[in-house]
């Protein structure tokens, strides 16, 4: 390996130490150097993102491009609000007293991207990274090559390479990332990758974000729009990357005498959206490698949903291409409700009651994003209180993402830890308590040597009992 | 091993699924069951902590007892407003919807607790993971075995046992309980055993909070109260459990021209805590095991420090204590440098300039409390915004952890996470993001097929550009 990975920590830590990154100087300068870069190559960021995931120009922009510019612009925006210390209050515990909570840097961090949004989700973290005053390290992922290529090259001219590093490679480089002392590590990926991150972190006693995936249900009620639905649906689906997102639709729940009509909606918006030859739309997003298409074709072929398929099904290897498919009433032990998806296929699980839906998602392990599209405002209430996931929609799929005041996150097997807005600030911080006293006002009564008076005092002043303070004071 | 730990770990998933735990009116039960518990067991309490520590009865009072039941008050007293759920902004990319953060329990939660806080660094966090709604498992440390044993008793008595469990022993029952799958860990203890808790917790994806230690510095500025200074710099040591606190000052910086006056106020205020025979005073706890004394008796013993001892220096093996010790200039890489003391013994190191502290702070590893006392107030703020421990506390040492509104945790060796007051709802709690929409509004620019016309649109839309929304909407 070309990279001296001992070195490189030496320099960052270094370059941390000097107090640079902290100066909020030095974070506005790198925030807008990030902004110059998605302004200035918004085609090479399209072209390199085609390459690696044939993703459409639209998405390419709207999903990538326009969120990590979004994301940049708040930050320049709160950056001195989100650095300023928060005064707390005091009690009369500790007075005459103040108190305040001070943000600091956490130091020198890793942030190891995922292929699916490779350009926004290296550089969604690594700008809460920046904001916090960090040195960071991003590794993009080697199975978006393209992006991960353009990635290096850009940060290296735009950024500050003493303190914001881009390191390429595969397990290897990664490993020996991961080998190294590091003040915080952001992962996002899969669970399995998940376990060999928190395992490496363990060593060091480095604390990690960890932004991972899961089953994301969609439970559709009766007596909505199901036009729009379907098409909040589709967009959250084959809409986004076709299907390769950590918050995508991966199942529909719903109930048996909806079902039909709810295909029929699908069908019917798919072919607006995608045209009779959805393998010739422009539109998709290809499957990203022969793994992953190998993958999706075994969940297509699993003998227990070969007969399951009410729309679509087509393929295209040549071009690693499946259709936008659906699946009717597949077994809960099939292969394609065992895994999370990730890939054009939807299953459709049917109820009886649209309430025993929550039960159904509850069996299973608790997703990165759970939906629901109703009218019915007690089965909202119901859903909203007993679905544990990441986060959760009522009547739309994925755009709780856009939403800065929202923490996105996982819970249990789809993550720990949550960042965007505010938030990614956070998870780079320290929250540092700082308690200020005066020399004034010592009580003798803290110290030995001890006696039953002085225990007396502390506690009636524990107690905030006034009266008793008093009588201590006066001496029973 | 008696427990079957696995069963008690279903048995907790059970009840919490039941959703009982989840409720306002049980985590009230609880938390006033604490406090009933704490009231009606002082006696029995403060004997135990005599047993396991010698512990005064007045620092088992201040410190253990009032704590945990003014955790609990405050629990109480906050509990709805902490369970209610927090509006959040939406922006005009979301239009329209509302938006909200949802605290939601995490499930069945482990906490370790250890042996110098025993009945405090117990039920402190389970204070919190019950406020939050959790059920919970308690292993409270073997080495504070009175103190454990009668946990497990008032806690089988007080509490619901269906959610709320003690397990009592030592490595095998510790090793099997981490072995399970919570839904959170709290440990509070040594970095070697963290690590041993995070690994373990890395199998099963459960974030951890770790409480662990480090050498808190305290820095001693000239032109200060200092017969203030060393009261409260003697209350947090010697005081605090004689010394075996996560926070104690571990040792002091001053300059070389304060340090026989420093040494001279504390050595006179300790005659006044202490008397002259301090290791007959009652108002000291004992070292708490013989594996500690000897640990600190070769910390004293070490050829480097030979000769450093400027006051004290006695010990009563028998009786496992050592009096009040003072060493001043021991050698960087003296054994009593490079661990934490957890003991009475307090190195001074001297500086040329009291500035210099700060580097001597900065080489080590970050502490989980750092103090100074000092009237200067640009020495202050330096201080403030370059020393990087877990919390700081100006002119007073660990007095910060008695104010709720401040965090209290580590960073880097001395911890991750942090609790008290509303940190520790927020410990136990998920953040669940909650968006909804209405079906109106459906912005056909999202879907495909994708146009230039509709990217325009969305670009306008998301740049906030109102003239640009209109061109594309009519059509440039």
């Amino acid at each position: 390996m070309a990279l001296d990975m001992e070195g490189m920590m030496k320099e960052l830590r270094g370059t941390y130490a000097s107090g640079k990154p902290k100066s909020y100087e030095w974070r506005v300068s790198q925030l807008r150097a990030l902004l110059k870069i998605a302004d200035h190559h918004e085609k090479e960021i399209a072209e390199a993102l085609r390459c690696d995931l044939n993703k459409p120009d639209h998405e390419s922009f709207v999903y990538e491009i326009a969120s990590m510019k979004s994301s940049c612009q708040l930050a320049l925006k709160q950056l001195k609000g989100w650095m300023k210390p928060e005064k707390v209050k005091t009690s009369l515990t500790t007075f005459p007293s103040s108190g305040e909570i001070v943000s600091e840097p956490l130091g020198v961090t890793l942030v190891i991207s995922a292929w699916n949004f490779p350009f926004l989700l290296s550089l969604d973290p690594v700008i809460g990274a920046i904001a916090a005053g960090n040195a960071v390290v991003l590794k993009p992922s080697e199975i978006a090559p393209a992006t991960s290529a353009a990635l290096s090259k850009l940060l290296g001219e735009y950024m500050d390479t003493s303190a914001v590093k881009v390191v390429e490679g595969a397990v290897p480089e990664t490993t020996a990332l991961l080998e190294q002392k590091w003040d915080k590590i952001f992962y996002t990926g899969n669970g399995k990758v998940g376990r060999i991150v928190l395992t490496a972190a363990a060593k060091h006693l480095t604390p990690v974000v960890l932004e991972l995936g899961g089953k994301s249900p969609v439970v559709v009620d009766k007596n909505i729009n199901l036009k729009v639905a379907a098409r909040r649906i589709i967009g959250g689906k084959w809409g986004c990357n076709n299907g390769q997102a950590c918050v995508s639709p991966d199942y529909l729940i719903t109930t048996k005498d909806n079902a039909s009509q709810l295909v029929d909606a699908l069908k019917s918006e798919l072919e607006a959206f995608y045209g009779k030859d959805p393998l010739k739309s422009e539109d998709l997003s290809r499957i990203v490698n022969s793994n992953h298409f190998n993958r999706l074709k075994n969940l297509l072929d699993d003998e227990k949903v070969s007969g399951k398929i009410v729309h679509g099904g087509q393929r295209d290897k040549t071009n690693l291409k499946i259709a936008p498919t659906i699946m009717l009433d597949v077994p809960g032990d099939s292969l394609a409700m065992n895994e999370e998806i990730f890939g054009p296929l939807l299953p459709i699980l049917t109820v009886y009651k649209v309430e025993d839906s929550i039960d159904l998602i509850n069996a299973r392990e608790k997703p990165l994003a759970a939906y629901l599209f109703t009218n019915d405002k007690r089965l909202k209430e119901q859903f909203i209180r007993n679905v544990s996931a990441g986060g959760l929609v009522v009547n739309d799929t994925i755009l709780h993402l856009a939403e800065h005041s929202l923490p996105f996150g996982g819970v249990g097997e789809s993550g720990m830890g949550a960042y965007h807005g505010k938030f990614s600030f956070d998870a780079f911080s320290h929250k540092k308590a700082v308690l200020q006293r005066s020399f004034a006002g010592d009580i003798p009564a803290r110290y030995p040597p001890y006696s039953p008076g002085k225990l007396k005092f502390l506690k009636a002043l524990l107690n905030g009992d006034v009266v008793g303070l008093i009588r201590a004071l006066i001496g029973w | 091993m008696v427990v079957d730990v696995a069963e008690v770990v279903t048995e907790l998933k059970a009840t919490y699924t039941s959703g009982k735990t989840k409720s306002y009116e049980w985590r009230e039960s609880q938390l006033k069951a604490l406090i009933k518990m704490a009231n009606d067991h002082e006696k029995e309490i403060i004997e135990a902590l005599r047993s396991d520590l010698n512990k005064p009865e007045f620092e088992a009072f201040v410190h253990e007892i009032s704590t945990v039941k003014s955790s609990c008050k405050l629990a109480l007293k906050e509990l709805r407003r902490w369970m209610s759920p927090e509006k959040a902004k939406t922006s005009s990319t979301t239009f329209p919807s509302s938006a909200e953060i949802v605290s939601e329990p995490l499930g069945v939660i482990l906490i370790i607790s250890t042996w110098n806080y025993p009945f405090l660094l117990s039920l402190d966090p389970v204070v919190g993971a019950i406020a939050a709604g959790n059920a919970v498992v308690l292993k409270p440390s073997e080495i504070a075995p009175a103190t454990s044993l009668l946990l497990s008793k008032l806690l089988g008595e007080y509490m619901d046992s269906s959610a709320v469990k003690v397990v009592e022993g030592a490595v095998p029952e510790t090793t099997a309980l981490l072995e399970q799958n919570w839904d959170k860990i709290f440990y509070t203890g040594n970095g070697k055993v963290g690590r041993i808790v995070l690994a373990a917790a890395a199998k099963h994806l459960t974030p951890v909070i770790l409480e662990l230690g480090g050498k808190s510095p305290v820095v001693v500025d000239e032109n200060i109260n200092l017969e203030v200074a060393t009261r409260r710099v003697i209350g947090g040591k010697w005081a605090s459990n004689c010394g075996q606190t996560c926070v104690s000052p571990d040792y002091v910086i001053t300059t070389k021209a304060f340090a026989s006056k420093l040494i001279d106020a504390l050595i006179s205020e300790l005659e006044k805590f202490y008397g002259n025979e301090p290791l007959k005073s009652l108002d000291l706890s004992r070292i708490v095991n013989s594996s500690h004394f000897n640990r600190l008796t070769k910390l004293m013993d070490d050829e480097k420090v030979f000769g450093k001892i400027v006051h004290g220096g006695q010990q009563d093996k028998t009786n496992l204590r050592i009096a009040p010790t003072i060493l001043l200039d021991v050698p960087e890489d003296s054994m009593i440098m490079n661990e934490e003391i957890f003991g009475p013994l307090l190195p001074i190191i001297t500086v040329d300039k009291i500035e210099d502290s700060i580097n001597v702070i900065h080489a080590r590893e970050k502490p989980l409390a750092a103090y100074l006392f000092t009237n200067d107030k640009k020495l202050m703020d330096e201080f403030v915004g370059s020393v990087s421990a877990g919390g700081l506390c100006i002119n007073d040492t660990t007095l910060h952890l008695a104010e709720s509104s401040l965090p209290f945790g580590g960073i880097g060796g001395s911890g991750m996470g942090s609790y008290h007051g509303k940190f520790s709802f927020d410990a136990f709690s998920h953040k669940k993001a909650v968006l909804r929409r209405s079906f109106a509004g459906d912005i056909s620019a999202r879907y495909p097929p994708y146009t230039t016309r509709k990217l325009q649109l969305l670009k306008a839309l998301l740049n906030g550009s109102i003239l640009g929304i209109l061109r594309a909407l009519f059509g440039w």
